[in-house]
């Protein structure tokens, strides 16, 4: 079973946007969905304007490949260095491995956890 | 049980070839700055050496050693006799840089490969030049844009690929910086028309298009696909992977398709060889023939009474380039399949397509009441069945490790994605009915055993020499080589 | 002939079971008007005639084992394969299995690729190598393309040395012409004489990939260190192809820093074959290897605690990644690869150095003495390998049709490639070429030119 958070907001692409802090990582249900992930990479830098939709980051599983993309608008302020070298926590902790910090970022078009738990079950079948 | 490699079973001093002393006066080496320090290769005597592949070749499942129902990838039996006739040495010591006077065999063979697959594929000119399979494709589409281009035509970037396509599909058209637009099939497994006909505009570079598709299914809607592709401009592009199904019974050419990419070695018994070489000729129509790779074989001048003609190359006039050093598969590919060619003529090679066509829905007809194929009607040379079983959570990747116990290899798995839990068989022309009774009887018991006792299922393979691989262990740790650069650890 | 082991009592069993009444009555979704032609091909051969016909066509052909004594290289070479090669290539479980998709019941294919890629990086210098890639000059195209990747596509210039192979540059500009590239450096009338460091100036902050080959395609040894050093200062990666057999002698590419080494695998096992199948290696370091292209194998163990083999990072490729895969490569060259592996591994370390150095010796032995003869010359003054440029006083075909009178396969003319090299051939020798056949090309040579 997936875990939601309710103090986060999510696009229907499976990333997570934390509006307290702008980071940015994927949901509980994309690890799951992906498995075991072997490699992670940010395609973003440190000051880049990002669009929401497009592509900040690529994640493998052992038989799946994916891109993650920015849930909202913005700059990004900061990057997580660490976690190409342990994409694993992807799995293990998915909403603490954060992939990217946006500022500026407006979560108004995102769904809520209640909304985004409904378009997973949906997808489910 | 597990063999040592190479590295393991080496021994200082031993040695398994020495060559005779040099003949020549002695040069001096250059100044050491430019040689190397150690050559850390294994050392080992020729008796090592057998005895480890030999121990490493009864790990192998092999279409020698049994049946090989791998959908999409033709392991039909490769004749002995082309193992033969592509080492006689005329053909294995010929440079590919001879002068043309002194390897008319080859030229010769060479052109006659091309007439014979024009003849069966209905193509107007066909490039011996690539290597594989998606090597053909690649050069395919770098032709369909070459023909754009050259009509001033740059608007074209978007190439339209069924979901059911193969994955070198997408990516060929990927290397060129296209745009792929997914295009959905239908209830019955065919093109869907509505889809289609939405994306049809003059932005549309072409349609790539399997045929068969990778439901085993023949499109009903095929002429109008066609018809709408090119009524917007587009080119049609045939993924030659399931041709097994139409030698002698229709051709591609004729049914409106511009390029083609042949798999020598799924339809003409070149063999797999453990996952290459492969051998990709393309065929292309009237149209797009002055694009084909350089350099094709030819005749330079026409034979006289007695006198032989010369075979020789040209270049295109709008050629593409060149695809690879050289000329192609030659040996390995194109030998072989002369000589399937040859011993089969026409009717030969209908009865093979006509065969693997009532192999398949053999199979088919034997295990539909308990397997589920979601598109159920007449296949072609392959069908795609759902690997569940009512009343049991067993999966698809769980059916295909047990066929192994049952000494089967197993069907193609998770392929095409539009099907759950998918597993396509194709079982060749070259599988007697006993062989195919066996196999169903075999997928008719796991059936059984996935109600009744499913662990022994789920746990399998239990009679191979190895058991499941951990996959996510391999991915993380990535032991690529057992042997690392000195320092290397340090270094990082 | 057919393989179709079927009776026509039984096809009839089966056609009842699937509820048709004849064979051709499976094929009604084919669109009648173009269904069933008659195929015009010639009537189908015995295995008995296929054999005698085949074994015609190639007694045809003039071969360099039994009609030719060739001194003819530019990328293929003439080498003696051991017995034991073809003896374990011809094993039915080798040659007609398919890609080890299930692990499981195909051990012997992946630890052969294991092995492979091992003896591959050692010879090489390198960190990892994959399962191979077509030949020597689609592998040099995937260095590029694995570039290009690396950069994400910010970088788009590759700067390629004019002497590297012309083939493989040919095939480069074929693979590269929808990604806007920018291709420099490899003019063919450039200054063949300048050393590698001539290529500094082209090297900038938007060039993704240096290219030099190793030797070159005129058999120089140059170290590259000086230019690979120059390259990582503007951040560019470098590939350097390889001559695998030079590679028993010489400072391998790796200690020189490159980040990609390819090359021809022909030299190590397989034969000329009139130039295929052969095989590409492609080697790299580590932390590209998410973005190499190809099939790659890696340890790991089984369920029952045995060390095992498996095909690694797939979800790279093209069937999960699709469009967006860095290349849509799909086969690698299995068979071929092992044939190399079977080759290194009987010749081991001091069979290589041996060719190696036989290869050496016999070409200086051959330089020194065509250029003694008046008119002819060395073209360059670097070390050499097993293969060199000299010019003559007449056109290189004339030569070459001479020596062919003698059963002489003469070099290559250079001219073909380089303006400036008009009347030169590249003379490549190997282990296979003895003193007196080397003595009977410079009798020969001095012939034509009195």
């Amino acid at each position: 079973m997936s875990t939601f958070l309710s103090t986060l907001k999510y696009a229907k692409t499976d990333e997570w946007f934390d509006p307290a802090t702008g980071k940015v990582g994927i949901s509980d249900y994309a690890q799951d969905q992906l498995s075991d992930i072997v490699f992670m990479e940010i395609t973003v830098s440190v000051g880049d304007e990002v669009q929401a939709g497009t592509q900040i980051a690529s994640v493998e599983s052992v038989k799946a490949a994916s891109e993650v993309l920015a849930p909202v608008s913005g700059k990004v302020v900061a990057i997580n260095e660490d976690l190409p070298n342990n994409p694993e926590t992807i799995n293990s902790d998915p909403y603490g491995a954060w992939f990217i910090q946006i500022e500026g970022g407006d979560p108004a078009n995102l769904l809520d956890a209640a909304e985004y738990e409904k378009h997973c079950q949906e997808r489910a079948h | 049980m597990t063999e040592p490699t190479l590295f393991e079973l080496s021994s200082p001093g031993r040695t398994g070839m020495t060559f005779p002393e040099p003949d020549v006066p002695r040069f001096d080496l250059p100044e050491a700055g430019l040689l190397r320090d150690d050559l850390p290769l294994p050392e080992l005597a020729e008796v090592d050496v057998v005895r480890h592949y030999m121990a490493l070749s009864r790990y192998n499942y092999s279409v020698d050693g049994g049946f090989y129902p791998l959908g999409s990838c033709t392991m039909k039996y490769n004749p002995k006799i082309n193992e033969d006739t592509c080492r006689l040495p005329g053909f294995l010591f010929t440079h590919p840089l001879q002068p043309i006077e002194t390897v008319q065999g080859n030229l010769m063979l060479m052109y006659q490969l091309q007439e014979w697959l024009k003849e069966i594929s209905g193509f107007a000119a066909v490039t011996l030049q690539p290597a594989a399979g998606a090597h053909g494709e690649f050069t395919g589409v770098l032709m369909m844009r070459a023909y754009h281009k050259a009509r001033g035509d740059s608007k074209r970037v978007k190439m339209l690929v069924p979901d059911s396509a193969h994955g070198t599909n997408p990516a060929s058209a990927g290397m060129l910086g296209m745009t792929v637009k997914v295009i959905p099939s239908d209830a019955r497994g065919n093109v869907d028309l509505q889809a289609l006909k939405a994306e049809c505009d003059d932005t549309v570079v072409g349609l790539m298009l399997t045929n068969p598709n990778t439901l085993g299914l023949f499109d009903e809607n095929l002429e109008e696909v066609i018809r709408l592709v090119r009524e917007c401009g587009g080119l049609m592009y045939g993924d030659g992977a399931n041709l097994n199904a139409l030698l002698g019974i229709v051709r591609p050419g004729d049914l409106g398709f511009d390029v083609m990419h042949f798999n020598l070695h799924k339809t003409f018994s070149v063999p797999h060889g453990g996952g290459g070489p492969g051998s990709g000729p393309v065929g292309v129509s009237e149209r797009l023939a002055d694009f084909l790779p350089a350099p094709q074989v030819a005749i330079l001048e026409p034979a006289i009474g007695d006198t032989p003609p010369l075979y020789g190359f040209v270049t295109p006039k709008h050629s593409i380039g060149r695809m690879k050093a050289f000329h192609g598969h030659f040996g390995g590919g194109l030998v072989r399949a002369y000589t399937y060619i040859a011993m089969h003529g026409a009717e030969g090679l209908k009865d093979v397509s006509q065969y693997a066509v009532l192999n398949a829905n053999y199979l088919a007809a034997r295990l539909r009441g308990t397997y589920k194929i979601p598109y159920d009607r007449i296949c072609m040379h392959e069908f795609v069945m759902e690997g569940r079983v009512e009343g049991s959570d067993v999966r698809a990747l769980d059916i295909s490790k047990r066929l192994m116990d049952y000494n089967f290899h197993p069907p193609t798995n998770y392929f095409p994605l539009i099907v759950h839990e998918a597993l396509m068989i194709e079982p060749t022309e070259t599988e007697n009915k006993d062989t195919l009774d066996r196999f169903a009887d075999a997928l008719l018991a796991i059936a059984e055993e996935a109600r009744t006792n499913p662990e022994v299922v789920k746990n399998a393979p239990h009679n191979t020499p190895f058991g499941r691989m951990d996959e996510v262990k391999a991915a993380r740790e990535l032991v690529l080589c057992c042997w690392l650069p000195e320092g290397y650890e340090s270094s990082r | 002939m057919t393989y179709i082991p079927i009776s026509p009592q039984e096809r009839d069993e089966m056609l009842k079971t699937i509820g048709v009444e004849s064979l051709d009555a499976l094929f009604e979704a084919v669109p009648s008007k173009y269904r069933f032609p008659q195929l015009n091909l010639p009537p189908a051969l015995t295995e008995m005639e296929a054999a005698s016909l085949l074994s015609e066509i190639a007694a045809s052909n003039e071969n360099v084992r039994s009609d030719l004594v060739s001194f003819l290289g530019a990328g293929m070479y003439n080498h003696y394969i051991p017995a034991v090669v073809d003896h374990i290539l011809r094993r039915g479980e080798f040659y007609t299995a398919y890609t080890p998709y299930q692990p499981e019941i195909s051990q012997g294919t992946l630890q052969a690729i294991f092995e492979y890629q091992s003896l591959m990086t050692a010879l090489t210098g390198m960190e990892l190598s994959n399962a191979s890639h077509y030949d020597g000059a689609t592998a040099a195209a995937e260095a590029v393309n694995m570039a290009f990747a690396v950069f994400r596509g910010k970088r788009r210039k590759v700067v390629i040395s004019p002497t590297v192979h012309p083939q493989y540059r040919q095939v480069i500009r074929t693979y590269t012409q929808g990604m806007e590239l920018e291709l420099e450096g490899d003019d063919p009338n450039a200054d063949l004489q300048a050393s590698p460091q001539a290529l500094v100036p082209f090297i900038d902050t938007n060039t993704a990939l240096v290219i030099v080959q190793y030797p070159d395609f005129f058999g120089r040894i140059f170290d590259y260190t000086q230019l690979i050093e120059a390259a990582h200062a503007q951040g560019a990666l470098v590939c350097v192809v390889a001559n695998p057999t030079a590679l028993a002698l010489f400072k391998t590419p790796g200690a020189m820093g490159a980040d990609i080494v390819v090359g021809e695998g022909q030299p190590l096992g397989i034969p000329m074959w009139y130039g295929g199948p052969s095989l590409g290696f492609f080697t790299t370091r580590k932390q590209y290897v998410h973005k190499m292209a190809g099939r790659l194998v890696g340890e790991t163990v089984d369920s029952r605690g045995q060390r095992g083999y498996v095909l690694t990072l797939t979800a790279r490729e093209q069937h999960i990644k699709r469009e967006k895969a860095t290349s849509n490569i799909c086969t690698n060259q299995g068979l071929l690869a092992l044939a190399s592996a079977v080759y290194l591994a009987v010749l081991g370390k001091n069979g290589l150095k041996q060719v190696a150095n036989l290869c050496y010796q016999k070409a200086h032995y051959a330089a020194s003495a065509l250029s003694k003869l008046p008119g002819v010359g060395l073209c360059f003054s670097q070390p050499f390998f097993h293969e060199f440029a000299v010019c003559f006083p007449k056109p290189v075909a004339e030569i070459n049709e001479h020596l062919l009178e003698h059963g002489i396969l003469g070099g290559y003319d250079l001219g073909q490639d380089y303006p400036a090299l008009k009347d030169h051939a590249l003379i490549a020798v190997t282990e296979m070429n003895t003193r007196d056949e080397i003595d009977t090309l410079v009798e020969v040579v001095q012939e034509v030119l009195s």
